[in-house]
């Protein structure tokens, strides 16, 4: 008798042409996990990093302790959220469009996911500093950041603060608290941390955030950040948004015999807490806790966010390929527009028809700043910036050997 | 004058700059209580605390990833990778981050992160202790990559590289850090501390990145190259009597090229030496620019001499070692081209 080892790989529980199955998650009841204190310990939230905060629950309701950290924010801005979100998706489907007719290169949409980043947004304050992935535009929308150069970035044309230097959506915003995106994956999570320990050394009161996929939490950079941040304990939030998809590699792939992403920070000895992504209500309340932690000096803490990447990786992604084509529709935490509608018009503060009536100032308000970037360039009906931006900013002053180049160039 | 090593003259660079600029901090693995393992930052945590001198885990990309974040923020980080052999876990950061951030922000953001590292052969380090990466770096636009020979050079360079506003890859050729080396291992070894070179001025002063040095001036050939092989260099013009003109690169990203071009159109005969590794070195890049622009100012084909195209070998080190023999059999046969 000879016997073998064999290996493990991991397969999601539906491919195309298969009932979407979501019967093996785990869907805690809304309000049932308690509030952790600003101080807790990596040994003090287990549960936290394995189980899943739910503040709406299936009527609407904001439900249990986390509801207590809504209270710093009025309707005013539940309904501002639901707007982002809105706003977010609208472009994100007007783009894609516009990519589809051949007016840009590439888009990366985030839809599906809008309660995160624009939940998230609104518990900063100025300086504080997000390195986001690409899939985190919701920031910028929140953030109340000109749609103008959202936009212009996607064309590249003299809306574009970058000129033409990055692929569409890698946007970079100082003002608004917005790295430079690098486009590479992994590689800006530790820069958070870098980002936090200079706060802390030069005495600034601000925080940082870092920003990474369940995919990419495989890469090394991942763990180098989680270390870093054990190690030196700055003022940095990491935040893994596991949205389910790594392209067309299932989260299984890369989460391997461990149960949560979460908990992969205890390790580490960094709290961490696993949240519904898809419940605005539990972004803003688990957000509003951990900025108060950090701010504090209670040292880092990781948030898996749990939600399921609706639309394709990217415009050059095609999903139904590798999963059911409804499985987003069976995501069982639902979507979270949806989601804060209901609750919204459960406490009486919204109605169908104001949401009709949003839905179409949003998209007016998406098509008339559309309409006036277009007007720059596309890539239809470019409108050339200028080629000096080839040499420019590669160094502070342009060394000989470049100046020679852009000569050779004639620009 | 103080007489120092380039190990002290590369401390006493980092205490200047640690003094001036509260925006100074150093770190990387050993450095801190401990001083590094060549003993470059002794002292420095005892003088200006943890919070300015600290020690990191065994993690490249961390060391450099962290600095980058901090560069970013307005800090000046410099940073030690313990042995350019060890810098390959932050390449990543270093090209596809560091050297890119100020250009794909359109300059919202900068990155000025100095990253110090010892290189090159001679002390039986073995293929992980003596290699010479500096064309991977001097290929990635965006960075600057510096290499002193001396240890005035190294003082002023390394402090023009903390003033600088963009990442710089700053490679310290070991085998010099105590004196200079002619490549002849069996001869005493010699010290800075009776050398010319090894005068250092107090205090502050810079040496222009992007600026070579004349080591020896000269009309009969020229000689471009930089660490090590300057003494190298030296020793075999001196033994064959050639009126060569040494010239000291030091920068070797961006690369003084009217220093190059007046030269070799001076002299008319080139050769290039590195320790690197042959194909693909920076040799071949400087010869690409002699050939560009000194073509009709040459007397005979260029040379150049490397490392060979092998791993760094342990007990074969003086085999390996671009030698004064191998120098001066180049120098010879463009002299009699």
């Amino acid at each position: 008798m000879t016997s073998h080892c064999k290996l493990s790989f991991a397969h999601p529980p539906a491919r195309p042409g298969q009932t979407p199955d979501f019967s093996s998650v785990e869907i805690p009841k809304a309000g049932l996990l308690p509030v952790l204190p600003l101080d807790v310990t990596a040994a003090d939230c287990v549960e936290h990093a394995n189980s899943l905060i739910r503040v709406m629950d299936e009527n609407g309701e904001a439900v249990g302790p986390w509801a207590e950290f809504l209270t710093r924010f009025d309707v005013d801005t539940l309904r501002a959220g639901l707007r982002d979100m809105m706003m977010s998706r609208t472009i994100d489907m007007r783009m894609m469009n516009a990519q589809r007719q051949g007016k840009m290169s590439f888009y990366i949409q985030g839809v599906g996911e809008e309660a995160i980043a624009c939940g998230f947004q609104r518990c900063l304050k100025a300086g504080d500093m997000n390195f986001p992935t690409y899939r985190q535009q919701g920031l910028l929308i929140a953030g109340g950041y000109p749609l103008e150069m959202l936009l212009g970035q996607f064309y590249s044309n003299a809306f574009d603060p970058l000129q033409g230097r990055q692929l569409p959506t890698l946007h970079s915003a100082r003002d608004y608290g917005y790295f430079t995106v690098s486009g590479n994956l992994g590689t800006q999570y530790v820069h958070a941390v870098g980002w936090a320990m200079a706060n802390a050394l030069t005495q600034k009161d601000n925080i940082s955030i870092g920003w990474i996929g369940d995919g990419s939490t495989a890469s090394n950079d991942f763990h180098t950040a989680l270390l870093s941040a054990s190690s030196y304990s700055p003022p940095v939030i990491l935040n893994v948004v596991n949205n389910q998809w790594a392209i067309s590699t299932y989260t299984g792939v890369a989460k391997g015999r461990g149960r949560t992403y979460a908990a992969r920070a205890l390790g580490y000895g960094i709290p961490a807490i696993r949240v519904d992504g898809n419940d605005y209500l539990a972004v803003l309340a688990v957000s509003e806790w951990a900025t108060r932690r950090v701010r504090a000096d209670h040292g880092p803490v990781l948030i898996e966010w749990y939600t399921y990447r609706v639309g394709a990786h990217s415009s050059s992604d095609d999903p139904s390929a590798y999963r059911p084509r409804d499985e987003g529709k069976a995501w069982p935490f639902g979507d979270p527009i949806d989601r804060l509608k209901k609750h919204l018009i459960h406490i009486g503060e919204w109605s169908e028809q104001r949401h009709v009536q949003a839905e179409a100032e949003v998209l007016s308000t998406v098509v008339e700043v559309q309409k006036r970037v277009e007007a720059a360039g596309t890539m239809i009906d470019p409108k050339p910036i200028p080629g000096a931006t080839i040499f420019k900013g590669v160094y502070a002053e342009m060394p000989e050997h470049i100046r020679r180049q852009r000569q050779e160039l004639g620009v | 004058m103080a007489q120092l090593t380039m190990i002290e003259a590369l401390r006493d660079a980092m205490d200047v700059m640690l003094a001036r600029d509260p925006k100074v901090v150093i770190f990387g693995e050993d450095v801190g209580y401990f001083g590094g393992v060549f003993r470059c930052t002794s002292g420095l945590q005892k003088k200006y605390g943890e919070e300015r001198v600290f020690d990191t885990p065994i993690n490249e990309s961390a060391i450099v990833g962290l600095g980058i974040g901090m560069a970013a923020q307005g800090m000046k980080p410099c940073v030690e990778i313990q042995f350019a052999d060890y810098v390959y876990p932050a390449y990543d950061q270093i090209t596809q981050e560091a050297a890119r951030i100020r250009h794909r922000s359109n300059e919202q953001f900068s990155c000025p992160i100095v990253i110090r590292m010892p290189t090159g052969g001679g002390i039986f380090g073995g293929q992980t202790h003596s290699q010479s990466p500096e064309a991977l770096f001097t290929h990635v636009a965006g960075l600057k990559v510096v290499l002193p020979c001396t240890p005035h050079d190294a003082k002023g360079l390394l402090i023009s590289a903390m003033e600088d506003p963009d990442p710089v890859i700053f490679l310290e050729p070991k085998r010099l850090y105590n004196g200079p080396f002619n490549g002849d291992h069996k001869a005493p070894a010699q010290s800075w501390k009776n050398h010319a070179l090894g005068e250092v001025p107090e205090g502050h002063y810079s040496i222009p990145i992007g600026k070579a040095r004349v080591h020896r001036e000269g009309a009969a050939v020229t000689i471009l190259t930089y660490g090590t092989m300057v003494f190298v260099a030296e020793a075999a013009v001196n033994s064959l009597g050639i009126d060569a003109e040494i010239i000291d690169l030091r920068s070797l990203l961006p690369l003084d090229l009217e220093a190059i071009e007046e030269s070799v159109r001076k002299t008319g005969r080139c050769v290039v030496l590195h320790e690197a590794t042959k194909t693909s070195g920076l040799a071949g890049e400087i010869i690409a620019i002699v050939q560009e622009a000194c073509f009709y100012h040459l007397e005979a084909p260029v040379q150049r001499v490397t490392g060979w195209d092998a791993p760094y070998p342990h007990a074969l080190e003086w085999d390996y070692f671009p030698g004064q023999e191998r120098v001066s059999r180049a120098l010879k046969a463009v002299m009699e081209a």
